[in-house]
This record gives structure tokens, sequence and C-alpha cells, in this order.
């Protein structure tokens, strides 16, 4: 993976030198809360409910064992012993003290990490598939690009101060596990007839208030030109966008209120004034950057133990079957941790449980870490061989749960229990939920079906995209809960559609397993799934189930 | 005035620990809500919280949250203040742990 340049790392120091020096200027009073606010903005430092929270950059979710060491360090040191892995594959500390935070980012500029750009109206984190580099259905690594991207985004000083916050996304293979269609730049890497690597550009999507899948822009952009254009991109919108309207001023409602020809025009025009600028040194600084994501030296060996043990042991088997990913070398398999057991914290690690995980990518990972936009952590490139000793290691420490793409793998946002902004609690509802089916014995009957809760309209919980949606809401001083139904963040991507009258607290598991056991019984065949049931059947059964139940209707 | 005043008490975070504070009578910062002034008067909210927002070096983001009068003291009456005067829900942590002795 990527190590830092001389220059990232004098860059990095002097931000922590720049930061440490503004904390104790807001300490002393030097600097009113006013002008300190923007600035602990730009390095990730929030005041939430109960405390502060620093948010930690994991660049396009990819972690050595060194660096999820010292996040477990962090943990302990100036947390409570946990950190909580975020919907942009970021990691959160929910308790740090203000004069404790100088300390915490020069820990994580030792391991070359920061909290630059995690707030602020900037270009956020690039996300990626978190199965770059390993997956069997990928064009190409997309990580290259991610860190060319974030190279480019750092401090680049015409964009520190854009309308609204700007995120990018890639993927490099066919399937879509980055949700590129919901982000303001969505980059899928393709092959043209020619054999030639490109991008196709989706521009404006977005979840929120107005949620949004994005357009696609450009069928083809050759490698070269992914600088320049995604510059033009952000130039357009830099002029465009609202300033005036905090909620209409991402891109997805420049593009919509200035239309797709417009806009497409202008950002043609100054990409073509642009792309003469870049002489070369971007794609000179690529090649330095992909020898840097060179894949590992695999292991050739056989895999009878781990064909023994799958036949052998049911428990295995059930994890192998639910939590492995085809790898491109067939020898190996991609492995998702579930941070999501059953009645805990969607995406909250121990300090205990990242130092097992961190010993493991060193023991049988090839030092890879990956965290994912749902929330889990990643083995990338693991000896199928491996796999019983990783799986028992895993199960001693609460990580064994079999549950990957099922109904507990659910994404929440931290919701009221800890954020500013949220309008209800969203961890205790997927809490409850992965309790309830697990009580129930049912869901890998049930198979894959994404719940995803936000507890508030900005939908970091992904909400729209979920095949059954939450979103928390404050009606009159009371939680209240709407479902929407057939969302999807794959390269199929659709925004869920709203059921009808919202549920209250204690009303949401029931309503949830109501919509479950009326796809159990309408499905076609088990083959079937959730989505699809939707898609065929339509809303109306399930909303026959959800609200012609006695009693169940909460009138809110 | 018209429309009657919901009563209201001064709460804010605290600059160095960031954890939920409120203001008391006698211009104390109390970290339980009971202990806070119950404020019914709108002109005298106005003034408690200039003097809230007055303490730069102390909390940050003062406001006036809506309360009402309990047995033994000021209670929040929407569950958002009902949160910060405990802590999250999904652990034992922030004031229930602190003040648990």
């Amino acid at each position: 993976m990527y190590s830092y340049s001389d220059f990232d790392e004098a860059f990095i120091r002097s931000r922590v030198a720049q930061f440490t020096q503004q904390v104790e200027r807001r300490l002393d009073g030097s600097l009113t809360e006013d002008e300190f606010r923007p600035l602990r903005l730009m390095n990730g430092l929030y005041l939430q409910l109960h405390a502060y929270m620093l948010r930690v950059a994991i660049p396009y979710g990819t972690l050595n064992p060194g660096q999820m060491r010292q996040l477990a360090h962090i943990a302990d040191a100036y947390d409570k012993g946990y950190g909580h892995f975020t919907t942009r594959q970021n990691i959160q500390f929910n308790w740090p003290k203000l004069p404790d935070v100088p300390a915490i980012l020069t820990a994580l500029a030792d391991v070359e990490m920061h909290a630059i750009q995690t707030s602020g109206n900037t270009v956020r984190n690039v996300t990626a598939d978190h199965f770059a580099g390993a997956a069997a259905d990928e064009v190409e690594d997309p990580r290259p690009y991610a860190e060319l991207l974030r190279q480019w985004s750092t401090d680049h000083p015409e964009f520190q101060f854009l309308p609204r916050k700007f995120k990018i996304a890639i993927t490099g293979a066919e399937h879509d596990r980055a949700v590129i269609a919901a982000h303001d730049i969505g980059l899928r890497i393709v092959r043209n007839d020619k054999g030639e690597i490109g991008f196709q550009v989706l521009v404006g999507g977005g979840l929120g208030r107005t949620p949004m899948i994005g357009m696609v822009v450009r069928e083809f952009l050759p490698v070269e030109d992914l600088l320049p254009y995604v510059e033009a991109v952000l130039s357009v919108y830099n002029t465009l966008g609202r300033r005036d309207n905090k909620y209409k001023a991402r891109i997805k409602i420049t593009l919509h209120e200035t239309g797709k020809a417009e806009i497409t025009r202008q950002v043609e025009e100054r990409f073509a004034e642009l792309r003469p600028l870049f002489g070369g040194n971007d794609q000179k600084l690529l090649e330095d950057i992909r020898e840097a994501f060179a894949p590992p030296a695999y292991r050739n060996a056989p895999i009878d133990a781990y064909t023994a043990f799958h036949k052998a042991d049911p428990v295995f088997r059930a994890w192998a079957d639910t939590n492995l990913t085809a790898h491109k070398n067939d020898q190996y398999a991609i492995v998702t941790i579930s941070v999501k057991e059953h009645g805990k914290t969607p995406g909250d690690a121990t300090s205990a449980q990242m130092r097992v995980i961190a010993d493991l990518a060193e023991k049988y990972g090839h030092g890879d870490i990956r965290i994912s936009h749902e929330q889990n952590v990643i083995l990338p490139h693991v000896h199928k061989s491996d796999l019983p000793a990783i799986h028992a290691a895993l199960a001693q420490v609460g990580l064994g749960t079999a549950n990957v793409g099922l109904i507990s793998d659910i994404i929440a946002c931290p919701g009221m229990d800890y954020c500013a902004l949220a309008t209800a609690r969203s961890i205790p509802i997927a809490e409850e939920i992965a309790v309830r089916f697990k009580e129930l014995d049912l869901e890998h009957e049930v198979g894959p079906l994404k719940i995803k809760i936000s507890g508030c309209i900005n939908a970091c919980g992904h909400h729209h995209v979920g095949h059954i949606g939450i979103l928390g809401l404050d009606r009159a001083g009371v939680e209240n809960y709407q479902i929407t139904l057939g969302g999807d963040g794959t390269e199929q991507a659709a925004i869920g559609e709203k059921m009808g009258p919202g549920f209250a607290y204690d009303q949401v598991v029931p309503a949830i397993e109501r919509l479950v056991r009326a796809y159990l019984e309408i499905r076609s065949e088990p083959a079937e799934t959730f989505l699809q049931t939707v898609r065929r059947a339509g809303l109306g059964p399930f909303k026959t189930a959800l609200y012609e139940t006695e009693g169940a209707q909460d009138a809110a | 005035m018209s429309r009657s005043f919901t009563p209201k008490v001064v709460t804010a975070n605290r600059l160095r620990e960031g954890d939920v504070v409120y203001l008391a009578a006698d211009d104390r910062w109390t970290q339980f809500h009971h202990e806070a002034e119950l404020i019914d008067d709108e002109a005298h909210a106005q003034l408690r919280l200039l003097f809230a927002a007055a303490q730069k070096l102390y909390v940050v983001g003062a406001y006036l949250a809506d309360a009402k009068a309990g047995p033994n003291g000021p209670e929040p009456t929407h569950f958002r203040e009902e949160f910060r005067t405990r802590g999250p829900s999904n652990y034992f942590h922030g004031k229930q742990a602190d003040h648990a002795s």
C-alpha cells in the first residue's frame, strides 16, 4: 500500500503543529468559539451531544496492521476503548477531550494518518470498493486513482471553501460495492472497444434530504484526463453552486437547476482550458503510486484443509458461505469480518478486537485491512487454507458472526445516541432488529437483505438505498420512523419509496418483521431475494402487510 | 405578552471535556439537570443566556432548552434533552456512568 512521501510527512506534521497551536489559543481564550469552530472542523473535530468527536480519515478504507494497532492505542489512551467505523470508510472516536486532540493527531501522524478534510466544505475522503485489488470481477484496482485524487484534493487551494462538502467514490469492478451513484462524483473503471482503460463518470448523486442518482456525464474518460476533468467539474460547481442556501448547495442541486446540457458544456469548456496545464507529472506520479499497490506475493499451496473443514464443521461452513467473497486468485478468498454481532452497535470495534484484526492481517492477510462503507472490516487476501484458523480467532472475540449481507448486517448512523444533528436514535433500532431475527432464527432463510438506518434526514445511514430503509424523525417531540422499500446502492442504484405513515420507536421491529414475513410468503422461490420480490410484486403487498394489521399503525 | 412562555434552562457543553452542563441560579455550571435554574420569564432567560455566552473559557454553544418543574428540580421535556442528561443508550457511558456511584 501507499507510504507517505517526505512531502506528505512534512505536510501532516505541519498541520498537527498548526492545529496544536490553534487548540492552545482556544483554551487560553485568544480564539473565540466562532473563530475556532471552522479550524477544528478542518481537522475533523466535531462537538456532539455528549462530547467531542474526532473523525479520522481512512483513505479509500485501507489500513495496515500498524495503523489498526495505533487506532486501538488511541481508543485506549484517549477514548473509551473502542472506535466506530463509519459509512464513509472512516473511524470516529466519540469521547476525546479537547486538550488531548493534538496528542491524538500526533499519534495518527506517527502512522501516516490524519483527520484532515473529514469535515467542512471540501473534498472529503475518497472512498473505493472495499474489495479493491482482490475482487474477481475487477477491471482494475481503483486504489491508485483514489490515492492520486487524495493527493490532488488534499489542501487544494481552490477547493477549501466549496459551496458544500464534496464526495468522490470509485470502483474498478462491474458490480458496484462503493455506491458510486450516490456520490457527487462517481467513477467506474471501464475498458473501451480498443481495450483501453478509462472511467465512466457520474455526477450529481447524493442522499440527504434530496436523494438523487448521479447522471452519466462521460461514458469514457481516458486515464490521463482524470485530474483535469475532475478539477473542471469542481471548478464549475465552485462557481455555480449555491452558497445562499445550505440545503441547495450540493452539486446535485446545481446540476438540476442549471441542467445537464449546460453544466456539461461548461465542464467541457473548463476542461479544455485545464487539460493543457497538466503536463504529465500527474501521470508520472500515478506510475509511482501504482507500484505501491502491486498485488501481494500470493502463496501457492494446497487448499485441502479448507475443503475438509468446510465439509466437517457446520459453524465454519455457515460463516464461510456468508462472509467470504470470490478472490481473483482462486486459492484465495476475501474475508468480510462482521462488525455486526447481534445486539451490538453496528461498526463499533473494541481496541482488543482491533488488535486481533491487526494480528490476523499480519499473519494471514498480507498486511492488508479494509473498512467497508457497510461498517465491516475486510481481509482482502487470505489463502483458503488459513480460513479455519482465522475463523476460530475471530469467533473468540465476537467477530465471528456469520451474517454478512443478511438482515442483521445493518448500516446505522450514530443517531441521537451521539450526533448533534440527529432527530431520533438509530443504533438501538439496529440492535433490536438483529436480536429479534436471531431469536426467530430466520436470517439465513430470508437471505440477502440490506437494512439501512439514518437518525435524521441527512442520511448518513444511507437509508434511501436500503432494501428496507428506516429514517428516524422527531414528530412533535416523539421519535418516529419512516420506512422506505426498494432502495439499492449497487450498479442498479435506486432510491427507496416511502411506504406511508411512520412508526413509533417500539413499533419498528414488529413492522420490519411483518415486511419480512410478507416477503417469505410471496417470494416465487427461495432464490428470489427480497429486493427481487419487491421489484416483481411492487409495494402493494408490503403496504398491506405493514398497515392492514390491527393496532399496528401509529397515526403519527 | 400574548403567548405563554415555556420554562427554560440554560445548557451548553464544556469547552475542555465537551460534556453537558447546565447553568444554576448561583452562576455555577452543574452537570445535573435538576440543579439548573428553571427560568419562567423570557427577558430573564435572555439575560441568563447572555451571561452563559460570555463564559467563553468554560462552555461552548449555550442555548435555552425547554424544561418543566419536577419533584427534585427541573426536568427536560424533549427526548433529546433527556438523552443529554444521561448519555448514549448503547453503552453505559457519559453522565449515567460518571454519576453512577
